[in-house]
């Protein structure tokens, strides 16, 4: 798979995890791709935020709402809830902060969707095993001293911190590296080795409010005393 | 509300005469009768739906492109408006007034007050931003056209066009608001106080009465014009423009010629405002820019508006070297655009050309313009 077609195969997948008419904000946008796709496919109202100054031109000059902006430093701008999905697509281990981006994605969306590439994938094992050198794949293929990567993690250890922060996984889609798509909560066994790319579907945990019954009878006192 | 429109011929321009209307400016002063002077390019389709108002910036006026009758040579926007420019003229109706206040042919200082043969000078009331754009509102009511699809501007034209976000979001699309802020920053008060305190300080400005002895306060405005225009640029640019370059000498005069080349070009810059804009004029517009401030009340104007503006989009642009209307200021619109989640889409454009950006070659700022024009224009034609 080259880059292109694994982006184009990225979005056809996060659109699956979508209701019609919602109200999406992509991190990341580009030059509005994915925003294009939401839209006309799904009727979406979409916003973005673009850190390349010329892709964020060509958004805006495409007519979609982007402002050129960092995630890292703009995502507090804004409001609670303001947006139905977050979508944040092959970025989260370039972030600075992935944890903090991660809490602020279910800050501003109900929902968030968050994809990436899998550090624990057999290939990457065995290179760095064999080779004894950072690995170097389709999906990564950055040296590491000139990577916009800095943040590299597995399946496994996205799960335990999404069960860290009590964020829920509603859905979650992985894809070999030829490109078969597989339900990742189901196949848990190998999962980690095979997955080559995830999509995860995020949200908080709903508590139920906790009913507290009280011991000492104070109202049936105070009823007592009254008398 | 009836308006008289005539055309005058020496200014090469339309004026719209609005009588006994007894506009309420912000100063709690009334002005009974105005004119304004305004151009127009292109043509308004059947359903009105293409009409844009392009907001002049502190020194502009009408002529927003073709010939400008009063300096002889080009409009100040030409290389954006016209036909197949980013704002193209071919597909939209483009109108342009010389502001409340100003000196092309709208009521002004300079103009005669109403019922008598003397000009206003000093006592011509104190305007704002805000008058200027219920002037403009009334202007586009008497043109017959309900909606304005985009209202643009730069710099004291971006305080209109974010003033018409805030008075009339319910007669207009979107916005684009190029190297603006929702306030005047102290710095940019204290440049204008300066300015104004050089034309005041000319012996022959007279308190504003100049014109009584046909003088002009040359000195004043041409020094008021040359401390703006450097605020204008960038420190980079000027070094590429004229480094340390001497001016028509080899060697220096040990004197207080103009030796450098950026000294004659600020002389010049100075002598030919003089030539074009009412020192009185000056004094007026700069006070309009340093009373805007929404530094306050923007969010809370935006979200409990008495007119719906759920449906405005805003299309914010700063530049880099801009140190007049840094890009800082310009984010802060952007955030509680964002926070009230609206549509808006923010660029800002790496230039060494300071705040004059807007007016000079840029080819982001011309796509991003056109683009956004062009696509949700589509969106409406639908």
């Amino acid at each position: 798979m080259n880059k292109i077609n694994s982006i184009r195969k990225d979005w056809s997948l996060i659109e699956t995890l979508i209701a019609e008419d919602r109200k999406i904000l992509d991190i990341g946008c580009g030059d509005g791709g994915l925003m294009e796709q939401l839209e006309n496919n799904l009727n979406a109202i979409t916003h973005g935020i673009e850190l390349n100054r010329d892709l964020a031109a060509n958004a805006i000059a495409r007519g979609f709402n982007v402002v050129h902006g960092n995630a890292e430093l703009d995502l507090s701008q804004y409001s609670n809830n303001s947006f139905d999905y977050v979508i944040l697509s092959q970025t989260l281990q370039a972030m600075m902060k992935p944890k903090d981006i991660l809490s602020e994605l279910l800050r501003i969306g109900t929902k968030a969707i968050v994809s990436f590439p899998n550090f624990g994938h057999w290939k990457i094992r065995l290179q760095l095993l064999i080779s004894g050198k950072m690995p170097v794949t389709e999906s990564l293929p950055y040296t590491w001293y000139d990577t916009p990567n800095i943040h590299f993690f597995t399946i496994k250890d996205f799960l335990n911190l999404c069960n860290e922060m009590n964020i829920v996984i509603e859905k979650s889609i992985g894809l070999t590296s030829k490109g078969k798509q597989f339900d990742i909560s189901e196949s848990v066994t190998g999962v980690n080795f095979f997955t080559h790319e995830a999509i995860f579907l995020l949200s908080y945990k709903n508590f139920e409010p906790i009913k507290i019954k009280s011991s000492k009878k104070v109202f049936a006192k105070n009823s007592v005393i009254a008398n | 509300m009836k308006t008289k429109f005539t055309t005058d011929t020496k200014l090469e321009s339309e004026i719209a005469y609005f009588e006994n209307i007894n506009l309420k400016l912000e100063s709690g002063d009334i002005i009974d009768s105005f004119k304004l002077a305004f151009k127009t390019y292109g043509k308004l389709n059947a359903d009105k739906t293409n009409a844009i108002l392009v907001c002049h910036a502190l020194t502009g006026d009408q002529y927003v492109a073709g010939n400008n009758p009063i300096t002889g040579r080009e409009g100040w926007w030409s290389r954006m408006v016209g036909p197949n420019k980013p704002i193209d003229t071919n597909k939209f109706f483009v109108i342009c007034s010389n502001v409340l206040g100003g000196c092309a042919g709208s009521t002004g200082p300079k103009e005669l007050q109403n019922g008598s043969d003397v000009a206003y000078g000093g006592n011509f009331p104190s305007v704002t931003i805000k008058d200027m754009v219920k002037a403009q509102s009334l202007l586009i009511e008497s043109l017959n056209i309900e909606k304005l699809f985009s209202v643009i501007g730069g710099s004291m034209g971006a305080m209109q066009a974010l003033q018409w976000a805030i008075d009339f979001p319910d007669k207009i699309l979107n916005i684009i608001h190029i190297a603006g802020a929702l306030k005047h920053s102290a710095q940019n008060i204290a440049f204008h106080e300066v300015g104004r305190q050089a034309i005041m300080s000319d012996p022959i400005w007279k308190n504003g009465k100049y014109f009584e002895n046909n003088e002009v306060p040359e000195r004043g405005l041409s020094v008021a014009r040359m401390i703006a225009h450097i605020t204008y640029l960038s420190e980079n640019a000027m070094h590429r423009k004229f480094g340390r370059k001497l001016q028509s000498r080899d060697i220096i005069s040990f004197g207080f010629d103009a030796d450098f080349q950026v000294e004659s070009y600020l002389r010049y810059q100075g002598k030919s405002f003089v030539e074009r804009f009412d020192a009185n004029s000056y004094l007026y517009l700069t006070r309009a820019m340093d009373y805007f401030d929404h530094d306050e009340t923007f969010r809370k104007n935006i979200e409990f508006s008495h007119n719906p503006n759920n449906h405005l989009k805003y299309l914010i642009v700063s530049f880099t070297s801009d140190w007049l209307f840094p890009t800082i200021e310009s984010k802060m619109i952007v955030n509680q655009l964002n926070s009230l989640s609206r549509e808006v889409s923010f660029l800002e454009i790496d230039t060494d050309k300071g705040h004059d950006s807007f007016l000079l070659e840029e080819p982001q700022l011309d796509d991003v313009i056109k683009g956004f024009l062009t696509n949700n224009f589509a969106k409406i034609d639908e």
